[in-house]
């Protein structure tokens, strides 16, 4: 269960996060929406602690991430986390963009770490492309190979920072459709997102953000349908 | 009136020794690009990651090793240190010199190798539970190695050149060793033209191997 509470995060003057207060428990799947530099993609750097944070707690299964005494190598190990840009390596090819942290991050033997590689990248449906590097892989299927590369560490949750905003139109729906296949494997995901339709049809809960703070969260109908706040109704005109 | 007659005929017969001393030039020229190779990361590393002294001593070194005539820095480890009463053997003077110099223009090269690789990696490999040497020894390093690749191969061959600056202080390196025949038999054309070929030689010879050990290395 990740459990944030009252998080603040300045960059500078800027006031980034005011006050978060969210659970997510194991499990859901959470949609973060709104519009550029509301902050979402910040909660989700804060959370595996890419980013210190001012005031406030993150706690990943009773784990406070900011703590000073705690081994973040290991907590990550727990979050996986899929960027806007993909970040494939590109120097690996992508049997070992996936192998590599099982390896010297885990301590598997190669043949181990080779084995789980080949089967996450089958489980994306990269399974002929296991010796490609990722030059010569398209977006969608980096994108998916950064999936696949997450899930080998066998995280407990995903992060996916826009994992779509990147890519050309007719690539979004690959890698939504992994998105979605996680999901129904019972993945507990965070994912901010653009895409109203995967945050409608897939979450168990979305939340809007907005100007730093969680303006509304409720299950998909709630948001969509009948959202409260006026500002998640001004922003969802907008976005259909 | 250039009534001039070309005499090969001394320069042949010395020619294993200048083979020999061409080796010696190589020799000199690995060696100062090991060092400098080792040195100039540390510098790179040191400038962009550093604060206060460390970082102005390196950008010192770089800024006196890129900015000063190479002559000159050999000068100073040999007649500088040796007015201090240091008195190196040429052979240190001239590795030392060559070193401190690739230093300060490699540094230069891994740091645009490092600015070019995106933050964006590093966090993608902190993300996976990497720790900070393994981010570098795994993912930063073995990129920027690619991209300095090309610069290193021609500090490698400006190292083989410079390195007859060792003729101005006593070192018989090739061009030392050049200078040391032609002097004896007043054959000096005949010599520095066959020795301008030794250099040819031997840095086709660098350039050849770098690109076949870069088509092994860079499948990417």
């Amino acid at each position: 269960m990740i459990e944030i509470r009252d998080l603040h995060k300045h960059f500078g003057d800027l006031h980034v996060l005011k006050g978060i207060d969210l659970d997510v428990k194991k499990g859901e799947v959470l949609s973060v929406i709104g519009s550029s530099g509301s902050g979402k993609s910040t909660l989700l750097y804060c959370i595996n602690s890419l980013e210190k944070i001012q005031q406030g707690s993150v706690k990943i299964d009773g784990i406070d991430v900011h703590a000073k005494n705690t081994d973040v190598n290991k907590l990550r190990q727990k979050l996986g986390m899929v960027f806007q840009q993909w970040n494939s390596f590109p120097h690996l090819t992508a049997m070992e963009n996936v192998a590599l942290a099982p390896r010297i991050v885990k301590g598997k033997s190669k043949e181990e770490a080779l084995y789980i590689a080949e089967t996450q990248l089958k489980h994306v449906g990269l399974g002929d492309k296991l010796k490609n590097y990722p030059s010569a892989l398209s977006g969608g299927q980096q994108q998916r190979l950064a999936i696949a590369r997450a899930l080998a560490m066998e995280p407990e949750y995903m992060l996916f920072d826009e994992a779509t905003s990147a890519l050309d139109p007719e690539k979004v729906g690959e890698v939504l459709d992994t998105m979605r296949l996680l999901a129904e494997e019972g993945m507990t995901m965070i994912c901010v997102t653009h895409e109203m339709g995967f945050a409608r049809d897939v979450s168990d809960r979305v939340a809007y953000f907005h100007q730093g703070v969680m303006e509304e969260i409720g299950p998909p109908e709630q948001i969509f349908y009948s959202p409260i706040s006026e500002h998640t109704k001004k922003f969802l005109a907008n976005v259909r | 009136m250039f009534e001039y007659n070309f005499h090969w005929r001394p320069v042949l017969k010395s020619l294993p020794d200048l083979l020999q001393a061409g080796l010696l030039t190589l020799e000199v020229a690995v060696l100062s690009m090991v060092i400098g190779i080792t040195i100039g990361l540390c510098l790179a590393l040191m400038r962009m990651k550093l604060e206060g002294p460390l970082k102005w001593f390196a950008v010192s070194w770089i800024e006196v090793a890129r900015n000063t005539p190479v002559l000159f820095q050999l000068f100073f480890f040999g007649f500088g240190l040796g007015a201090a009463g240091v008195n190196l053997p040429p052979y240190v003077i001239i590795v030392a010199g060559l070193s401190f110099n690739c230093a300060g223009y490699l540094a230069e090269n891994f740091r645009g190798g490092f600015q070019a690789v995106p933050d964006t990696q590093i966090n993608a490999a902190r993300c996976l539970g990497m720790n900070g040497w393994q981010t570098y020894t795994r993912i930063i390093i073995p990129q920027v190695f690619r991209i300095v690749y090309h610069p290193i191969t021609n500090q490698m061959v400006w190292a083989v050149l410079m390195s007859s600056l060792g003729m101005m202080i006593g070192f018989r390196e090739l061009s030392g060793e050049t200078q040391f025949f032609a002097s004896r038999t007043f054959r000096i054309f005949e010599y520095f033209a066959v020795t301008a070929v030794v250099y040819y030689v031997i840095v086709k010879l660098i350039l050849g191997s770098s690109r076949l050990l870069s088509a092994r290395l860079f499948r990417y």
